[in-house]
């Protein structure tokens, strides 16, 4: 497992999800009539005016708020998408400006499918774990793209998350150690210039999500010397609803666990927000004391896992910003001629 | 193109960046050139909170070029919480969301998309704020 040399954990937390949502039962009317299971109930859809970098610039306020800190002191602002609004100009560069980060400040934009976000975390815990800056901002964000009537097309949805790293003394939950497991997996990919990914359709369960993850839940877990029942609560990279499920289960994780953190079923798969925001998700409850397991999931592939100690500073700062509830319950459902419009899914000719 | 005229405003637009005057306290919006009879260090920048409500507001169904995909979509001139009064545009609300008096908050989004050899143009609009949206609801 990783450690960094000077302890660290997260001094602020951020969520955004847009208000709109389409149900997976209107994408399925258009092309099953129908039939056959659905992997979630809803997912999030980006407002006409909303991308990555507008999602990530208003978890990136949240996570500030939450941290009371001024953004100058930031030293890093890193954002993970796999959707980032231009092929080249940085995401960051626009959102460190925004939030007034910039000029003095490290930006760059990651790219894993949809742990770029945790990459970010990462690097983020090493960049202040060794001493060369006190704050670095870890974002994961995407407006995830899907051909019409693929299977995708009933979860990729949009959101973001955002974390502050600091000194572990000012933290709200220590970050107490990491691991990343990586293979050359092809479950999941896109050209460039090509508008829609494509997936290995069952070729992103086993050899994918599950063995990634399970490789990198149990090296961190074997190495900590710790079981699934010493931690309060556990987030996994939610895909669909049935896919954390399945692997906090395989693992040893109960639904308790799991439960504050599993957004998947109301707003889908947030890509490289997903994992990111379902921590912020349970930070939004967490009790001082009690421990969080987080494992990341990225097609390509591979898994960071995380293990985190909240303290006793959750309870002032979480009331700072908009709770993750606040995002999920302001939802207005849109049909699917509004969707191909604003997603941009109608070819004008 | 107009890079050079949307990147002058990013300050503006991004971080609702005003002035503040250093003797009077005035607050002005957006930021402004010296005018005759003021000095150099006369006003200093000044971030906005970016909370205030809604002074009035009008919704607009024959839009400029750019904006024409948009309709119907809201404006207002909003009363920001520092004194100044901003024109923008709304978003994440129709029309019967609307009333004077309406409290908002600042985001930053995408209000113009130039072209897909050009730029898109970031910057801020008000929504009705979130944790009353959700009181609402």
């Amino acid at each position: 497992m990783m450690k960094p040399q000077r302890p660290v954990g997260l001094v602020g937390y951020g969520v955004y999800v847009p208000r709109y949502r389409i149900a997976a039962r209107e994408i399925a009317q258009l092309w099953t009539d129908g039939q056959g299971g659905l992997p979630v109930d809803a997912k999030s859809v980006p407002g006409p005016d909303e991308d990555t970098i507008t999602m990530a610039i208003e978890a990136a306020r949240n996570a500030l708020a939450r941290a009371d800190l001024a953004a100058e002191r930031l030293s890093a602002v890193w954002v993970g998408s796999e959707s980032h609004p231009y092929s080249v100009k940085p995401s960051g560069g626009i959102v460190a400006e925004a939030i007034g980060a910039a000029p003095w400040v490290s930006t760059a934009d990651f790219e894993f499918a949809c742990k770029a976000g945790s990459e970010a975390l990462t690097a983020a815990m090493a960049l202040v774990g060794s001493g060369m800056a006190d704050y670095a901002m870890a974002i994961g964000a995407d407006t995830a793209q899907s051909r019409p009537g693929d299977a995708l097309e009933y979860t990729a949805s949009a959101g973001a998350g955002a974390l502050i790293v600091g000194p572990a003394e000012l933290a709200l939950a220590t970050l107490d150690a990491t691991v990343s497991y990586v293979t050359d997996t092809p479950d999941f990919f896109r050209r460039a210039d090509r508008p829609y990914p494509v997936h290995g359709n069952r070729f992103t369960g086993e050899p994918a999500y599950f063995h990634q993850i399970s490789s990198a839940a149990k090296k961190l877990l074997t190495d900590l010397g710790k079981t699934p029942q010493d931690f309060t609560y556990a987030v996994f990279h939610q895909p669909n609803a049935k896919f954390p499920q399945a692997v906090a289960k395989r693992l040893g994780f109960s639904d308790a666990q799991i439960a504050p953190g599993l957004l998947s079923p109301q707003i889908g798969n947030t890509y490289s927000g997903a994992a990111l925001a379902g921590l912020c998700a349970t930070l939004d409850v967490a009790q001082p004391g009690e421990t969080i397991f987080v494992t990341t999931y990225g097609s390509g592939a591979g898994s960071d896992a995380y293990a985190l100690t909240v303290t006793e500073q959750v309870e002032a700062a979480r009331g700072r910003a908009p709770m993750t509830s606040a995002y999920l319950s302001r939802q207005v459902f849109i049909d699917y001629a509004h969707y191909a419009k604003w997603m941009g899914k109608l070819v004008m000719g | 193109m107009e890079v050079a005229r949307h990147w002058r405003q990013r300050a503006t637009r991004y971080r609702l960046e005003g002035q503040r005057h250093v003797r009077t306290g005035e607050v002005r919006f957006p930021a402004r050139p010296l005018t005759v009879g003021e000095q150099d260090g006369d006003w200093e920048p000044l971030r906005l909170s970016g909370r205030g409500e809604i002074y009035s507001f009008s919704v607009i169904r024959q839009a400029p070029d750019g904006f024409e995909s948009m309709t119907p979509y809201p404006v207002a001139l909003v009363r920001l919480e520092e004194g100044p009064l901003v024109a923008a545009q709304l978003t994440d609300c129709v029309e019967a969301d609307l009333a004077i008096g309406l409290p908002v908050e600042m985001v930053t989004r995408q209000l113009l998309d130039t072209g897909a050899d050009n730029l898109l143009v970031y910057g801020y609009k008000f929504r009705p704020r979130l944790v009353a949206t959700t009181e609402r609801l």
